[in-house]
């Protein structure tokens, strides 16, 4: 369980060789946050690719004051391995537009919700080949029946659930009874 | 015992019972009895062992002595580990896995709903990010547990003797101690009566769907997992777990 979110730890040794992949030309003074949301549009998910780390609801903040940048992120589940590659994606990310030093904060409050996948996310996941999460969070039931998933190739509601758990642990694991293909459904959480 | 002590010793007691609970579902990766059982028991045991690392980060935190989230997990010998006797169970037959991770979900799930309305800031977070995982467990382990029950002749031969085996380890999830009790005064953790009825009340809810009968409330119990008094499985299970950092303590590359 290797430290993260923890740049402070790191050697003058880090910093430099850090550093030395800034390019020389990089002017970061001169962005905007919002320069620096567009930046973070261009990390993806290394489990889906298809989708960006902004998309996905993970970055929560970007504190920019012309010096100092932290990034507030906040992980997807408790134990989800791409944690830490997403934040060293994201700070790699950052060193490569000029940020010597970019710092990333994770942050567990307010616990991350399916909810904060953008629409264009979502469309981006079913496009992928994963049905994005169906209805509101708020709106589980613990017991209750799960909700009508469509197939993500075909459109069909004819589905059914093979497992709870699919190849991560965000993901369930369903067929469609109509085009018979398998498919990733998105959890709601 | 003062608030931060009692703290610290409730923070133990929920990462060790998701650190080994999560290292005895991880014995199964590569010889699950299918494989949608084996991601879902991987997936289960990543949410626990990623839950445990929340809680010992802010343990250490507390008891400040320069051990992080990987000592106080892997340098730490059986007497000082916290966990429920239930969790340091072996696997055996599919029916006692499934039956072990039904009594614990149902504790697990209560204790966590009362914590995410925690006075601490910090345990309130870290709560509502695993009850959201652990709805999910349960809801699958008494699926589980109900079909394995109400099943064939077998399974509900095989489920019923799991219910009988685990349940003399089922009393110390719901029965409090000085601990219990000063994180219930101090706003933090559960009322204890309170989660001995919704415990009590829902498992019985399960077993009754699935045609099994539970032990009687008074019978006799296993104690002394939240005070370091562990079974015989506990040290096989560190030995395995802890090795890698007791033979190289302090590599930074493995």
């Amino acid at each position: 369980m290797p430290q993260h979110g923890d740049s402070d730890n790191r050697s003058a040794v880090d910093i430099l060789i850090a550093s030395d992949r800034v390019p020389a030309n990089a002017r970061p003074d001169l962005l905007t946050e919002d320069d620096i949301w567009a930046l973070l549009e261009e990390v993806k998910d290394p489990e889906v690719p298809a989708v960006s780390v902004v998309e996905l609801g993970i970055v929560r903040a970007v504190h920019w004051d012309g010096k100092e940048l932290s990034i507030d992120v906040t992980p997807t589940y408790s134990g989800c391995p791409a944690t830490e590659l997403i934040e060293e994606l994201i700070a790699e990310a950052l060193r490569a537009a000029g940020f010597r030093d970019p710092k990333i904060n994770q942050v567990l409050t307010p616990a991350w919700t399916t909810d904060w996948i953008t629409d264009e996310g979502k469309e981006k996941l079913r496009a992928f080949g994963i049905a994005p999460p169906e209805g509101s969070s708020s709106k589980m039931s613990l017991l209750g029946e799960p909700e009508v998933i469509a197939c993500p190739h075909c459109g069909s509601k004819d589905t059914e659930r093979v497992s709870e758990f699919g190849s991560t642990a965000c993901k369930a694991l369903y067929r469609c009874k109509e085009c018979l293909e398998p498919f990733d459904y998105f959890k709601c959480i | 015992m003062n608030q931060k002590e009692a703290l610290t010793e409730y923070l133990l007691r929920l990462a060790d019972s998701d650190m080994i609970l999560g290292q005895r579902l991880c014995e199964l990766c590569g010889k699950a009895p299918a494989l949608e059982e084996e991601m879902a028991l991987m997936n289960v045991a990543l949410d626990l062992v990623g839950q445990a690392r929340n809680w010992y980060e802010y343990a250490s935190d507390l008891i400040d002595d320069g051990r992080d989230a990987d000592k106080l997990a892997y340098r730490r010998d059986a007497h000082d580990y916290r966990n429920l006797l239930l969790t340091e169970q072996p696997n055996e037959d599919y029916a006692v896995t499934m039956g072990r991770q039904f009594f614990f979900d149902v504790w697990h799930y209560f204790t966590l709903k009362s914590l995410v309305n925690a006075s601490d800031e910090r345990v309130a977070g870290i709560a509502a990010k695993a009850l959201k995982e652990v709805t999910y467990h349960l809801r699958r382990s008494s699926e589980w547990v109900k079909r394995l029950g109400d099943g064939t002749e077998e399974s509900h031969r095989r489920m019923q003797d799991a219910v009988d085996i685990l349940w003399r380890f089922t009393g110390e999830l719901i029965t409090p101690d000085e601990t219990d009790q000063l994180m219930a005064q101090a706003g933090i953790g559960p009322d204890p009566e309170q989660l001995k009825e919704d415990w009590r009340g829902l498992v019985k809810e399960v077993l009754q769907e699935a045609t099994l009968t539970p032990q009687p409330d008074d019978a006799w119990m296993y104690m002394g997992g939240k005070h370091g008094e562990h079974t015989e499985h506990l040290g096989f299970i560190l030995a395995e777990m802890q090795f890698l950092q007791r033979a190289y303590p302090d590599a930074t590359t493995w």
